[in-house]
């Protein structure tokens, strides 16, 4: 349990010239990660499944590199290229791929006689081993069109995981599943983790996946990362207006530095007219133009009776839309808050209500 | 067959069906691997290569058979190789009769087995090349048995239309009763010499014969599987 982890550094480039109906596209992308499970996120059309298919070896990067665990699947540069089938890749699509004319055991040993490593008595005891993991002994002898969707991703996570891959790459796998087997696909890969020591690589446009799953996330827009780093730093710290926005997640309101006092650590800033306290800011100077960035379930919405306190925005209502935790309601500058049912009894009606933002959720963007 | 009209002479069926059974397998082998080439490989000159394939359908049966005599006659480089390995010529034998029932039927074989073989979901293969499986083992493990009824289709139409070549069998094999005379064949002299009995029967029993193999292909093509998409 001990070993180092797994590094995964992969420079890809890749150039796809326009055709037919598809227009001219570039991949360019340094992922660097050694976390258990990177996620690229982004919607579609944004390059992640294409920086899959590179590191699986089913698309052939224009100039790059790829060093997965100091092994060498592709240099650009001495026209090294392994072949998907000595790379050691797991690969699972969301429909899981399982082979239909076979039953789910001989799934799982035409993994393990393909797998060219490890002795045929290994290979043979992992193969059981792992049908009994993912609860599959009782189906080995069925066909995939005889298992449930659940099923279905049990068994081709095994079939996955039988010939001991170095790297597991995993393209939207949860996609067109409704939340119960969304949530089942979530503990499976818990037991994935448990079996296998090999990095997860995860193609998602869901952002909650995205939150679940990943330890290391790489944002994507057009063919680029546009932010990557850990989870919590990249959620916590968006590093443009441009990924704040395509997040979604955030209130964006347009604000001025009009304190700084690192002695105290603290900060403030000025926002129509309203000052709010946060955190020192580094690298800022008073008088610079950006935007207040916070998480929109940070911020309190409150009805606007009594003192204000400090910390508090006054903002108008612009309407309410129903949300599948309550009621979501829009505030002026695009702003929003999410409130239970019961919450909005008391801010039913009002034309303008109190934004608490506490000191830590404070978080600026700068203006470019 | 003291009970079978006099006149009916079955040599021509036996070597229709030989010569049919033999261009088939031929077809399968070679042109299966033709088609994984055009459905499974980027190369230069791919489309035309599929144009080429292509051509012996469209042209006139004597054009391709004088394309034979030329390339496997006495004379030519591959007449001679083959004389010198099975101490006889091939042309107007038997075996020359394969050759033209083999034109006649692999573009038709090629063309369908390349639109079966590129059916087949990509990513049976590529989970199969990620699990570490070979190019061969891929095909013969996966992506065969999940074209298998396409082709099997394939196949039959493939003996139907071997059965029923005439122009280049004529063209290159000849018309020798006993040794090259085919059943078509065999039917164009029938109805030339007035025999109208014999070409009535034969006529009926390749009818009948291509009936049954279309209809073997029809029950045959219907959709190979595919990954489900329920969820």
């Amino acid at each position: 349990m001990s070993s180092p982890p797994i590094k995964i550094d992969a420079r890809l480039l890749k150039r796809l010239s326009a055709g037919g109906e598809t227009e001219a596209f570039e991949l360019n992308v340094h992922l660097k990660s050694d976390a258990a499970t990177t996620v690229l996120w982004g919607a579609s059309g944004a390059g992640k499944t294409l920086a899959l298919n590179c590191l699986g070896g089913f698309s052939t990067p224009t100039e790059g590199r790829i060093l997965v665990n100091d092994q060498l699947y592709f240099d650009g540069a001495t026209g090294v290229n392994l072949p998907p089938r000595h790379r050691r890749c797991g690969y699972m699509f969301q429909d899981h791929a399982l082979f239909p004319h076979m039953t789910v055991r001989e799934n799982l040993k035409f993994a393990a006689a393909s797998a060219r490593h490890n002795s045929r008595l290994d290979k043979h005891r992992r193969m059981n081993d792992l049908l009994e993991a993912f609860d599959l002994t009782d189906l080995a002898q069925r066909k995939p069109a005889q298992l449930s969707g659940g099923e279905k991703q049990r068994a081709a996570l095994a079939r996955m995981l039988v010939g001991d891959p170095y790297l597991l790459l995993l393209d939207e796998p949860t996609r067109g599943l409704d939340a119960r087997l969304r949530q089942a696909f979530y503990e499976v890969l818990r037991t994935t983790r448990e079996r296998s020591q090999a990095p997860i690589v995860l193609v998602t446009h869901d952002l909650e996946e995205c939150m679940q799953l990943a330890d290391h996330v790489c944002l994507m827009e057009a063919g680029r990362f546009v932010q990557s780093g850990p989870r919590e730093q990249v959620f916590a710290r968006p590093a443009t207006l441009e990924v704040a926005r395509a997040l979604g997640i955030y209130n964006l309101l347009p604000a001025t530095v009009s304190a700084l006092d690192p002695g105290r650590d603290t900060s403030s800033l000025d926002i129509a007219g309203s000052q709010l306290q946060g955190r020192y800011l580094k690298g800022q100077l008073i008088g610079d133009q950006g935007y207040l960035c916070v998480r929109q379930t940070e911020a309190r919405l409150l009805p606007n009776i009594g003192r204000r306190e400090p910390n508090q925005l006054l903002l108008r209502t612009t309407g309410t839309v129903p949300s599948a935790q309550g009621v979501k309601v829009l505030l002026e500058y695009d702003a929003a808050a999410t409130v239970s049912e019961d919450e909005y009894t008391h801010l039913r009606g009002e034309d303008v209500l109190k934004l608490e933002i506490p000191p830590s959720a404070v978080y600026f963007i700068p203006k470019k | 067959m003291p009970s079978a009209p006099s006149s009916i002479d079955w040599f021509p069926l036996w070597l229709s069906l030989r010569v049919a059974g033999i261009a088939t397998l031929i077809v399968l082998t070679l042109g299966t691997a033709i088609a994984y080439l055009l459905s499974h490989k980027t190369f230069r000159g791919k489309e035309a290569a599929d144009s080429l394939i292509t051509l012996p359908l469209v042209l006139p049966p004597t054009v391709l058979g004088y394309y034979l005599l030329v390339l496997l006659g006495r004379n030519s480089g591959l007449g001679h190789i083959y004389q010198s390995l099975f101490g006889q010529p091939l042309v107007f034998t038997w075996q020359a009769a394969v050759v033209a029932a083999v034109l006649h039927s692999a573009p038709i074989y090629i063309k369908g087995a390349r639109t079966v073989l590129e059916a087949v979901d990509y990513r049976f293969e590529w989970v199969a090349h990620s699990l570490g499986a070979s190019e061969w083992r891929t095909f013969s493990r996966i992506t065969l048995p999940l074209a298998w009824r396409g082709l099997s289709s394939l196949a039959s139409l493939c003996f139907a239309r071997s059965l029923g070549d005439f122009g280049i069998t004529m063209m290159v094999a000849g018309n020798i009763p006993g040794r090259t005379q085919t059943l078509s064949v065999a039917i164009f002299d029938a109805v030339e010499s007035g025999n109208g009995q014999m070409a009535r029967v034969l006529v009926l029993i390749m009818s009948a014969t291509a009936l049954i193999l279309l209809w073997a292909a029809s029950r045959l093509s219907r959709p190979t599987a595919r990954p489900s998409h329920n969820g």
